[in-house]
């Protein structure tokens, strides 16, 4: 049966290519060029480590994107739980194996390079729910067991990733799965009720935190308490992108960076970096950029005959939009500082990868649009 | 069919539910927007500021001392270069190795190389470490011929403060040093322009002008990064040098008392009789105020601490002695100005006079026999004085000295060393000693023994208040735009018709007259007491006044036994002075001279006088052309 299916619904090569969603790849491009430039810029007009890093990541994933979007979408549905599953494994296994850096465990040594399976989480748990909601009746959507087993699926990882110690993954991973479970058809009620049930438990969750964690929210409510230790970063950001002003600085000219003012630049910072280069109108058509790219997706959310394909696409487009908004709320000193980074302009592989597979499987949508999924 | 029909409410509700969060994020990137905006357009300008902050370290440099010049523009105060050796810790390659090598290139101590060590752990690899401050040019060839294997070694070119004239102008100029934390705080300026390595005034003029001296920082901008190092240079903006300060004096006089005092404690000092100009004040000895300019070492200052001749105090402002016979003009006046006696007064003098049962002796054992003013001026006869000061009392003399200066300080807002001196009378005497005055004291008084204390240059500026006719005057030390010419200032003694006129202290001009020719005598006439250093040529012929100060009492035994100096312990030997003024005919300039424990005056101080008023009145000329500040260039 699997056979057969494959053979009978199968575009031809040529038909994949003409379905392909050039806008998207265009705008992915260019995101990926202008994060290699601002790379560039952060080794400071030089190609050093980050530049080379950065680009050969780009030249691996950008390449396994466009080969996932030449598969059909029917194999993520077919293999979503399976996915999830070995993430889980991965995150088991870090747990016990997983490198340690600068205080945390969440990375594994693959040779090549170092994967972050909390990452590879982000899109596992859109795939699985989304393959779970495809499935499912309407009517047995709001039923206790469907809730309990939905609620599981999002804990258990997250409980992983908050244990290695990792909140800004761990929200976005719960995030990536409330979206799910939203679109799903769960009832607005539970959402406002658990919402409100959040607020009520918010202060014996901040006395689980970590210290440097309630640091961080101190910060975030005061950063001049402590301006040369806990709220530098934050200090530091806000001068770079204030000091931006409408055009920038201009490119390799940003002195907060050059000047090694700006922590953690190459990373969850590099936003900071490129308005203090580019000023208001550059953050501005990044933000446009970004724009396009999630609509882009929504498009094909909506022209997906598959509620599997749409689930993801929306759900996904969502995610992306979660990492902006919580990251650039994060340097603009709207949010506390939990470590995200900002899709492909951060440098980090792993959350690379888990963006380009992303792609690639909205792409993979794209092209099967007209699928429909069992 | 169902299956279907429930597959499209599925996706409808999927759409829906899309809308509604498709509506909440374009609420939030709005939101992120306006943020942005608010950061990068309202506040641009504060977050300019605060990175130009960040960025963007100023390094002050010391700033440049203004010079000071004497009367004719010889620099006395200037800048030298100094070389000096600097470590840059990050850039040496073996730390070890190169204290090693400098060690035996120039010849530092174990203590000096421990400094190092001890400054390189405090210090940021970059902040350069002060090796010598004051590398001298051999010791600089040598280090440059061996920069190759120095490496981290930089050596540097910058200013101090130097002395051209070394000892001889250190009681007028003081010096500079580093300054103490408590120094820099009291001073607004010097808190605002401090850096480290400047030096400021500690004594003298160099303390007192500070202010003006000063000069402002150089200010050198930098690029820094976030630890704190320099990444490049953006500006340099050059500091002014502090004012140029032009004295009175003139170093060639200055020159001439030095050495006229040489090996010997004193003091001379020399003032133009109508602008008030100190030409000359030097305190012998003297010391070298460049050897405090980089910390002076113990062995060097305790040879300046202990010398018996004290060459710390500056006895020309500080240094308090009885003006001994020297203050006989002065009760002369009293005298004549109370109308006690006349011109012919005469007293009979035997050699001792018996009051209450206390003999007072004159310093003749035979007696000067009867003599008039004019003869006891000129042979200083004692008794002669002791007669008229009792006829006189210590209260009316008092008046006069007083008016003459006596008791006041001469420059006292330039040098905060200065002492009033004091001379008593019975008032002064009830309350602070809470006895009553004796008349004794009225006779020791007259002859300038007893409580008087004076300080040398009061004794100039008396004297030069006699010369110039009994005018007050304003002693000045440094230039300034005063536009009285001299003829305007003895047109305007004269006259006392000019707008700034010149306080009379006499009220009979005749008196002045007479005490002035009884001067006059007493050096140019047979028996005056300095008549062997007189000058006959008209053009330096000087008028004067001897005088010896006891030390102690002499005792009866001691007065038979009539010792010679070489047979006095050098302690108890008396003080010699001289006051004097000249040309006699058209006077000028009056000079006092005091040489400590020098014996009597007419041997001891006299014939410096003459050497001096030699000098002084060559010079008179040259002085004279040399008013007009602009002209000079230095």
């Amino acid at each position: 049966m699997f056979q057969r299916d494959t053979l009978n619904s199968e575009l031809s090569f040529f038909q994949k290519i003409k379905e392909m969603d050039y806008t998207l790849l265009i705008c992915i491009t260019l995101l990926s060029i202008i994060s290699l430039l601002v790379m560039y810029s952060t080794d400071g007009g030089e190609i050093l480590f980050h530049t080379k890093s950065h680009f050969s990541k780009l030249a691996v994933f950008f390449p396994l994107m466009i080969f996932i979007a030449f598969f059909n979408i029917r194999y993520w549905h077919t293999f979503a739980y399976l996915f999830y599953l070995l993430i889980i494994l991965l995150l088991l296994y870090v747990s016990f194996f997983g490198l340690k850096s600068s205080g945390s465990q969440r990375w594994m040594d693959l040779y090549l390079f170092v994967l972050q399976p909390s990452e590879l989480m982000k899109i596992a748990i859109i795939l699985c729910l989304a393959k779970y909601y495809h499935r499912i009746k309407v009517e047995n959507v709001n039923s206790l067991t469907s809730i309990i087993l939905v609620l599981s699926i999002i804990i258990i990882p997250t409980i992983f990733v908050i244990s290695q110690p990792d909140l800004g993954t761990s929200i976005l991973i719960v995030l990536s799965g409330l979206i799910v479970l939203w679109l799903g058809g769960v009832r607005i009620k539970y959402f406002v009720y658990s919402f409100v049930t959040f607020l009520i438990s918010l202060p014996f969750i901040i006395s689980f935190l970590k210290p440097y964690q309630k640091l961080r929210i101190l910060t975030f409510l005061d950063p001049d308490r402590d301006p040369l230790g806990a709220g530098y970063q934050i200090i530091q950001s806000k001068i770079a992108i204030g000091s931006g002003g409408l055009d920038g600085k201009g490119f390799l000219k940003g002195t907060q960076s050059y000047l090694d003012f700006l922590p953690e630049k190459h990373t969850d910072f590099i936003f900071t970096l490129f308005s203090e280069e580019f000023g208001f109108i550059g953050s501005v058509g990044l933000l446009i950029l970004y724009t396009i790219i999630i609509f882009r997706i929504i498009r094909i959310g909506a022209l997906s005959r598959s509620n599997f394909s749409k689930l993801f696409c929306f759900s996904f487009a969502f995610s992306i939009f979660i990492y902006i908004v919580v990251n650039l709320s994060m340097v603009l000193g709207l949010l506390p500082i939990v470590g995200s980074p900002l899709p492909i302009m951060s440098y980090g592989g792993s959350s690379m990868l888990a963006t380009m597979i992303g792609f690639g499987i909205v792409l993979s949508a794209k092209i099967n649009h007209k699928q429909i999924i069992a | 069919m169902i299956k279907e029909n429930l597959g499209i409410r599925k996706s409808d509700v999927i759409n829906r539910r899309m809308f509604i969060v498709g509506a909440a994020k374009i609420v939030v990137f709005v939101g992120i927007v306006a943020r942005l905006f608010s950061l990068q357009i309202n506040e641009n300008k504060k977050y300019l500021t605060l990175s130009d902050k960040n960025r963007i370290r100023e390094w002050k440099l010391p700033p440049t001392r203004g010079n000071i010049v004497d009367y004719f523009g010889n620099i006395i105060a200037g800048n030298l270069k100094v070389y000096q050796l600097h470590i840059i810790p990050e850039q040496v390659e073996n730390f070890n190795y190169l204290l090693v090598r400098l060690k035996t290139l120039l010849n530092l101590s174990d203590k000096k190389i421990q400094k190092i060590v001890n400054l390189k752990n405090k210090l940021k690899p970059w902040d350069s470490i002060i090796v010598s401050e004051n590398l001298s040019w051999s010791q600089f060839l040598k280090v440059n011929n061996y920069l190759y294997d120095l490496v981290g070694v930089k050596p540097v070119m910058t200013i101090s403060r130097n002395y051209p004239y070394s000892e001889m102008y250190t009681h007028v100029l003081g010096y500079v040093s580093q300054p103490n934390e408590e120094e820099i705080l009291e001073n607004e300026i010097v808190k605002e322009r401090f850096v480290p390595g400047m030096k400021i005034g500690k004594l003298g003029l160099e303390k007192t002008l500070e202010n003006q001296l000063i000069g402002t920082n150089a200010i050198q901008r930098y690029e820094v990064n976030a630890y704190g190092k320099r990444i490049n240079q953006l500006e340099h903006q050059k500091g002014l040098q502090g004012s140029k300060i032009r004295l009175t004096l003139d170093t060639e006089v200055q020159k001439l008392s030095a050495q006229l005092l040489s090996n010997k404690a004193g003091s001379i000092s020399v003032m133009d009789i109508y602008t008030g100009d100190v030409i000359a004040m030097y305190s012998s000895p003297s010391y070298d105020p460049n050897l405090f300019l980089f910390g002076i070492s113990q062995d060097e200052w305790q040879l300046i601490r202990n010398n018996p001749l004290k060459p710390l105090i500056n006895k020309t402002l500080s240094g308090l002695y009885s003006p001994g016979s020297t203050i006989k003009p002065i009760v002369a006046l009293s005298a004549l100005e109370n109308n006690i006696i006349n011109p012919n007064f005469k007293v009979k003098c035997t050699g001792k006079t018996e009051l209450y049962g206390q003999t007072f002796h004159c310093w003749k054992e035979k007696g000067h026999g009867f003599v008039s003013l004019k003869n006891a001026m000129k042979q200083s006869c004692d008794t002669y004085f002791y007669e008229i000061a009792r006829l006189l009392g210590v209260d009316r003399l008092n008046v006069t000295a007083k008016k003459f200066g006596l008791g006041e300080k001469v420059l006292g807002e330039y040098f905060d060393n200065e002492k009033r001196g004091l001379f008593p009378n019975t008032n002064w005497k009830k309350n602070n000693l809470g006895r009553g005055w004796v008349l004794g004291e009225t006779l020791i008084t007259g002859i300038g023994q007893g409580y008087t204390q004076t300080t040398p240059l009061q004794l100039c500026l008396m004297t030069a208040q006699i010369a110039n006719g009994g005018y007050k005057i304003k002693p000045k030390i440094i230039v300034n735009d005063d536009p009285l010419t001299l003829e305007d200032v003895k047109k305007s003694m004269e006259l006392q018709s000019l707008q700034k006129p010149y306080t009379k202290l006499f009220n009979d001009s005749k008196n002045i007259k007479i005490v002035q020719e009884a001067m006059f005598s007493s050096t140019n006439e047979q028996f005056g007491t300095s008549y062997r250093s007189r000058i006959d040529d008209p053009k330096y012929q000087f008028a004067g006044k001897t005088g010896t100060s006891q030390v102690k009492r002499i005792s009866k035994r001691e007065r038979e036994l009539d010792l010679k100096l070489e047979q006095i312990p050098y302690k108890d030997r008396d003080h010699a002075l001289y006051v004097a003024y000249g040309p006699y005919k058209n006077p000028r300039y009056a000079l006092s001279i005091i040489v400590e424990h020098g014996g009597s005056g007419s041997k001891a101080a006299a014939p410096m006088a003459k050497e001096l008023f030699k000098l002084i009145i060559d010079r008179d000329e040259l002085r004279n052309k040399q008013s007009n500040f602009e002209n000079i260039n230095i």
